[in-house]
């Protein structure tokens, strides 16, 4: 494999990755996803770059991580099935490629039903497995999805996510375990705030020996508000936010809030760093990026390696 | 005992109110009726189990077409009455005949092609 | 069977507008059983059409027929005598009987009056789902015979998504997961080995991806 990208590095040293994510603008303002990546600069190893999440338009992801990496960021470009088939999905895995990126997470994609575009048409050619299976194929066995030859691979590290907090837990692990024989070499998890389920999952993960193939990192999201939290709650599909942490929000005077939801996310962290098999954090403090290093500086992961 | 209603009233007997069908009412407006409402059994008496209770639902999706046709979803009406209330019976003919008084005659009627 | 469901009746009035000497089809097969294109739904919209256009003070004739069938040469036929008679048909047949009555009398405008909505199966009385995309290769021996290509609103054939939620699909709580009740059978049978299996990309060339399709059996025709 040819030079690695910078969470790869950090992987494989042994040390605890710490990554972040970063929306793109809806409009052309590259120097949106700048200030966004100043600010996680030097605090995160890769900045995950999200691929019109939720379904709703943004500048693409891989035009948005290439600036990233212009600027020595080490990006995790996001794909999802839902906007392209096997044609386009591998030609921009070819481009991404070629313009450095090195990391590629590969989700199925929220249904356009939540987005801005109701009215789209969705792909899902493929899935997210088989996603994971193609660009592992594309970089070790040099051939497309159709086993024509590609010339030369592309070099990827390639992730994948899960939802360690929905019930019934061990399909959960179960899915893992097949994104792992798929090909996945790390998995970024959704935000966990349940760390009991949490723990249960990972018990299970370890049981099937996946920890030893995948790198968990797990994910985390401070809440800024009750109303946050409530919505969270409600309407995130697979968002498990229990009644004690908003309990613990809305027990403070409403000025102290975010400090106390920054509190609970930087205790969070600290559990999760004593899980075994976990081997990192994701934190996803989306339209909120500017408090990510302090969580880093409190949760005693800084400076990074 | 003989209870008066009101004499604009044409009654049609059927066995159940549930044989009644949505073409049934639709042919009534186009033959020029004003009005159609439905006289039932109480919900839980009927003969056929359940006919008042669908013929119910039936009116619902009835009042739906006539509304689309212009004819107007308040010109169809269903009661449940028991068979042992004739005075209930005439009370529910002269509102049923005072309502589509005040609603006017079936729009069909006005217009002659 | 192919479902469908009545067109928003403005808009069937709009359509027909030009014409005034209208028939309005049904047809006897799938549309007849869920209730929107059999001969009691065409007495039912003509009635309609009739009351509508006579408010609208526009002089209109509608008749009503419904034949077995509206994709089968055979029961076309019997309109061969009357169509043009009519300056347009309201068919309240699927896409296919449209087409096809159109393609057979190309001269008489043939109208849709229902969307052509799903292939399915009557759930319970006045309710039905869908089951079927029609993909031209059936893998319903591998998924426990639950169709993860219409009933999984991503189509993904190594589920459940992240958005699977108390076997829910993230799309609508009322919906059941395809994943989850695939998954629910494989456990009921012992076989959860087989959901370990990751399933390859499909070949959706059979599917309409690849074209229109055509089926053919040479020791049928005449
Ligand atoms: S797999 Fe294809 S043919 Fe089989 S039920 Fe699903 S869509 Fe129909
Ligand atoms: S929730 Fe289930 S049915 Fe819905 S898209 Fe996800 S896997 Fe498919």
């Amino acid at each position: 494999m040819s030079t690695q990208g910078n969470l790869e590095r950090v992987l494989r040293s042994g040390g605890f990755v710490v990554t972040a994510e970063c929306g793109p603008p809806r409009g052309v303002a590259p120097d949106m996803i700048r200030k966004k990546g100043e600010m996680l600069k030097g605090y995160v190893d890769a900045v995950n770059v999200t691929d019109n999440q939720t379904a709703v338009v943004r500048m693409s992801s891989l035009a948005s991580s290439v600036i990233l990496k212009d600027m020595g960021i080490d990006p995790v470009m996001q794909m999802v099935c839902r906007d392209r088939n096997r044609i386009a999905i591998q030609s921009d895995v070819l481009g991404a490629a070629a313009l450095g990126i090195k990391n590629i997470l590969c989700l199925s994609g929220d249904h356009q039903r939540f987005g801005d575009h109701k009215g789209a048409k969705n792909v899902f050619d493929i899935d997210s497995v088989q996603l994971i299976q193609c660009i592992k194929g594309m970089r070790d066995d040099g051939r497309f999805l159709s086993g024509e030859e590609v010339k030369p691979g592309p070099s990827i590290f390639i992730g994948c996510v899960e939802n360690p907090c929905i019930e019934p837990l061990e399909i959960r692990a179960m899915r893992l375990a097949k994104k792992t024989s798929a090909g996945a070499q790390f998995c970024q998890t959704q935000c966990v705030f349940n760390l009991g389920s949490f723990e249960r999952w990972m018990e299970m993960v370890r049981q099937l020996h996946l920890h030893e193939k995948v790198s968990i990192i797990a994910g985390v999201t401070p809440l800024r508000s009750v109303g946050m939290a409530n919505y969270m709650k409600k309407n995130v599909p697979g968002m498990d936010v229990p009644d004690e942490l908003i309990d613990r929000l809305k027990g403070v005077p409403k000025e102290k809030t975010s400090e106390e939801g920054i509190r609970i996310c930087v205790e969070t962290i600290e559990r999760l760093m004593g899980i075994e098999g976990v081997r990192g954090i994701h934190i996803m403090a989306i339209g909120w990026e500017d408090v990510v290093p302090e969580i880093v500086k409190l949760a005693g992961l800084y400076p990074r390696p | 005992m003989r209870i008066s209603y009101p004499t604009s009233i044409k009654i049609i007997k059927v066995p159940c109110t549930g044989r009644v069908d949505i073409i049934h009412i639709l042919k009534a407006f186009e033959a020029g009726a004003d009005g159609v409402y439905l006289v039932g059994c109480l919900e839980g008496d009927c003969h056929y189990l359940n006919g008042n209770i669908r013929a119910g639902k039936r009116v619902k999706y009835i009042k739906k077409l006539l509304e689309e046709t212009g004819i107007g979803s308040d010109r169809v009406s269903m009661y449940n009455v028991s068979s042992a209330e004739g005075m209930k019976f005439a009370e529910i003919a002269r509102e049923f005949t005072e309502k589509i008084k005040a609603l006017g005659p079936n729009p069909l009627k006005l217009i002659r092609v | 069977m192919i479902v469908a469901d009545r067109k928003p009746f403005d808009e069937i009035i709009k359509m027909l507008a030009p014409y005034s000497n209208i028939l309005v089809l049904g047809c006897n097969e799938c549309v007849t059983v869920c209730a929107v294109g059999g001969a009691k739904e065409v007495a039912i919209l003509a009635s309609q059409i009739r009351m509508r256009r006579m408010t609208d003070g526009v002089k209109t004739k509608v008749d009503e027929k419904t034949l077995e069938r509206q994709c089968d040469t055979e029961y076309l036929e019997e309109l061969k005598d009357v169509i043009g008679s009519y300056d347009a048909v309201l068919s309240l047949a699927c896409g296919c009987g449209v087409q096809f009555l159109g393609e057979r009398y190309i001269d008489t405008p043939v109208l849709p009056g229902v969307n052509t909505t799903f292939m399915g199966v009557t759930e319970k009385q006045g309710f039905w789902t869908e089951r079927c995309q029609g993909c031209g290769n059936c893998v319903l021996d591998r998924t426990m015979g639950i169709c993860p290509v219409t009933r999984c609103a991503k189509s993904i054939f190594n589920g459940p998504c992240g958005g699977s939620w108390g076997g829910k699909c993230e799309i609508d709580k009322d919906l059941p997961c395809a994943w989850h009740l695939i998954i629910e059978r494989y456990k009921e049978r012992g076989r959860m080995d087989a959901f370990m299996e990751i399933i390859p990309p499909k070949d959706w060339s059979t599917a309409r991806d690849g074209g229109p399709r055509k089926r053919h059996r040479e020791d049928m025709e005449i």
